[in-house]
């Protein structure tokens, strides 16, 4: 279970994230809409870590991560992939799956063994296939299509064996059709893994086609939180951010 | 330039990789028969100077290598790498000439003092960023060069470490004899290369490459980036101290040149001449400085002319390291072959 209690970061004098509080249920999927600017990147950058917050708590499982480092609250379980892929330019898909899941076993010691053990390899394995990046193993990073760039991010994340993974836009800079192939994809490893998933989207008719959760920001405050249903008719909502005439598409 | 934008330049050609699982004693072996080689070298040329530039290049090669680990490996461009160049030779040379302790005992010494001296440094600027961190390192070396030359009654100031080291006899390998200086020389050297050769392929390794490429990314999948930059640091540093060890054996003595930030500035010309994707650029690029400096102080007075020229025939010419150059080459032939 992940509880925000209370969560709020200030830029200046501009409140980017302002007392905000939610909880997620272990398991559940929940998208987070809102306009440009509406906090959505802060507050994912508060429970990671990037940022500290001025107050409040990120309670997983009970443990306040705030004011921890990114580090420790991704061996908390906390995984999250970036919005522009966030990625290891110069190692293959392969290298950097055995890398991240060495350091995750604290097997990335000087005298570790430079051939990694089954249960490693394993492990970088079932991410590579589940993100279906098996086939390109030995392509360097940075020669991946833009798609594929997202993927590795994911499969990074994924790799760790997250309790709670954070998505912020996996459909950033796609074209319609690669959108769904990316939102098939992040429903399909929710329904694998049975984690809990959080991620940012911009495209209305996919968030109210797949998540079963929304939450509204909006200049840092929660506007609402519900099914689709009920934010397709939430007043506030549809005044703040959705316009009369939503369904033309997607709402940037 | 980084090894990262050195790589990226490359990228277009989907240069085939090394396979990441080769045998496992590949290195051994190649260390054993490249030591095999070098041991044999003595028996066929019996030049003296021949020796002689083997035991300057082990020096140097160690030097070179262990700053590759940072530039390379970690994207950490150190000014002052040369500082443990000369706190090896000066820590040996002294420790020899004052205490009269047995060499085993001398050499661990010296590196148990550069390990503590590496990680207060490294403490200090692993934190900083890209050019911080290569000034504030370039700081350290001139600080330590200072201190060289004005505590004059420990290390003779400007007139260096003399009256020559002492080189006791130990377990039958008599360091003043030639002969068992270069062998002893070419050991220190392939141990030396084989354990950084473990460093740069370990788990670890990937943990520095990850760090060089995205730090923050690094940092979000669970390690500590400041932690392992004071571990590569550290451990460089160890390496840089062997090399400064096996110099003031050679020269037998210690000079306030070895801890000079010139001394860094050679290892970096050394990397960019050899190149910093491959494990054995620097080792490549010692050669050939080494042999550049031979060849053209006999010719010309003006070598630091010369040199220059060279290292922009590098640097803008190739715009990589001559290892970098043909590792692409053969990379870009065997795709041809195949293709």
């Amino acid at each position: 279970m992940l509880e925000i209690r209370a969560l709020s970061k200030s830029f200046g004098g501009v409140k980017a994230t302002d007392n905000v509080s939610l909880d997620f249920a272990d398991g559940s999927l929940t998208a987070v809409i809102g306009p440009n600017g509406a906090g959505k990147s802060t507050f994912f950058n508060l429970i990671t870590g990037a940022l500290r917050p001025d107050a409040g708590q990120v309670l997983l499982n009970g443990i306040d991560m705030a004011g921890k480092t990114p580090p420790e609250i991704v061996r908390h379980g906390i995984g999250r992939a970036f919005q522009v892929a966030s990625i290891f330019p110069s190692l293959t898909v392969e290298e950097t799956m055995l890398a991240a899941v060495c350091a995750d076993q604290h097997r990335a010691g000087v005298m570790h063994r430079r051939f990694p053990l089954a249960e490693t390899r394993d492990r970088a394995e079932h991410a590579m296939e589940l993100l279906g990046l098996a086939g390109k193993r030995n392509r360097t990073a940075a020669t991946l299509s833009h798609g594929d760039q997202k993927l590795l991010d994911i499969a990074l994340a994924l790799v760790l064996d997250p309790k709670v993974l954070l998505l912020d836009e996996p459909t950033a800079g796609m074209g319609t059709e690669e959108r769904w192939r990316m939102i098939d994809k992040v429903r399909e490893l929710w329904e694998k893994q049975k984690i809990t998933v959080v991620f940012i989207e911009h495209d209305m008719d996919i968030v109210f086609k797949i998540a079963p959760e929304i939450v509204v920001l909006c200049y840092g405050r929660i506007l609402a939180t519900g099914t689709p249903d009920a934010i397709r008719r939430n007043e506030a909502v549809i005044e703040a951010y959705l316009g009369s005439d939503h369904h033309a598409g997607a709402v940037a | 330039m980084t090894e990262l934008q050195a790589g990226q330049g490359a990228q277009p050609l989907e240069v085939p990789r090394i396979d990441a699982r080769p045998q496992r004693y590949r290195d051994l072996l190649v260390a054993l028969a490249a030591f095999a080689v070098l041991a044999l070298l003595p028996m066929v040329f019996g030049s003296k100077q021949l020796l002689d530039f083997v035991i300057r290049c082990a020096a140097y090669g160690l030097f070179a290598t262990s700053l590759n680990l940072l530039v390379g490996y970690t994207g950490l461009i150190s000014f002052g790498h040369g500082m443990f160049f000369g706190l090896g030779a000066y820590g040996f040379g002294l420790m020899m000439q004052k205490t009269g302790v047995p060499i085993p005992v001398a050499f661990v010494a010296t590196l148990a003092m550069t390990c503590v001296v590496a990680v207060v440094i490294g403490a200090i600027c692993v934190r900083l960023k890209e050019i911080y961190f290569a000034f504030v390192t370039l700081a350290f070396q001139m600080l330590i060069h200072s201190t060289i030359l004005s505590w004059q009654s420990l290390t003779g100031g400007d007139q260096g470490l003399r009256g020559g080291i002492p080189r006791p006899p130990f377990l039958g390998i008599d360091l003043s004899n030639h002969l068992h200086l270069y062998i002893t020389s070419c050991a220190l050297l392939v141990v030396g290369l084989l354990l950084m050769r473990q460093i740069a392929q370990s788990p670890f390794g990937y943990t520095l490459r990850m760090i060089r490429d995205n730090a923050t990314r690094a940092s979000f999948i669970g390690i500590d980036v400041w932690r392992a930059k004071l571990v590569i640091f550290v451990l460089a540093a160890l390496f840089a101290a062997t090399g400064g060890i096996i110099m003031a054996l050679f020269v037998s003595g210690a000079y306030p040149e070895f801890a000079y930030w010139t001394i860094s500035g050679e290892g970096i010309f050394i990397n960019m001449l050899g190149g910093v994707t491959t494990f054995l650029g620097p080792m490549v690029g010692t050669v050939l400085l080494l042999i550049l400096n031979d060849t053209v102080t006999r010719i010309t007075e003006y070598h630091g002319i010369v040199l220059g020229i060279v290292i922009l025939f590098f640097a803008v010419g190739l715009r990589k390291g001559l290892m970098d150059f043909v590792v692409e080459w053969f990379a870009q032939r065997r795709g041809e072959g195949r293709g």
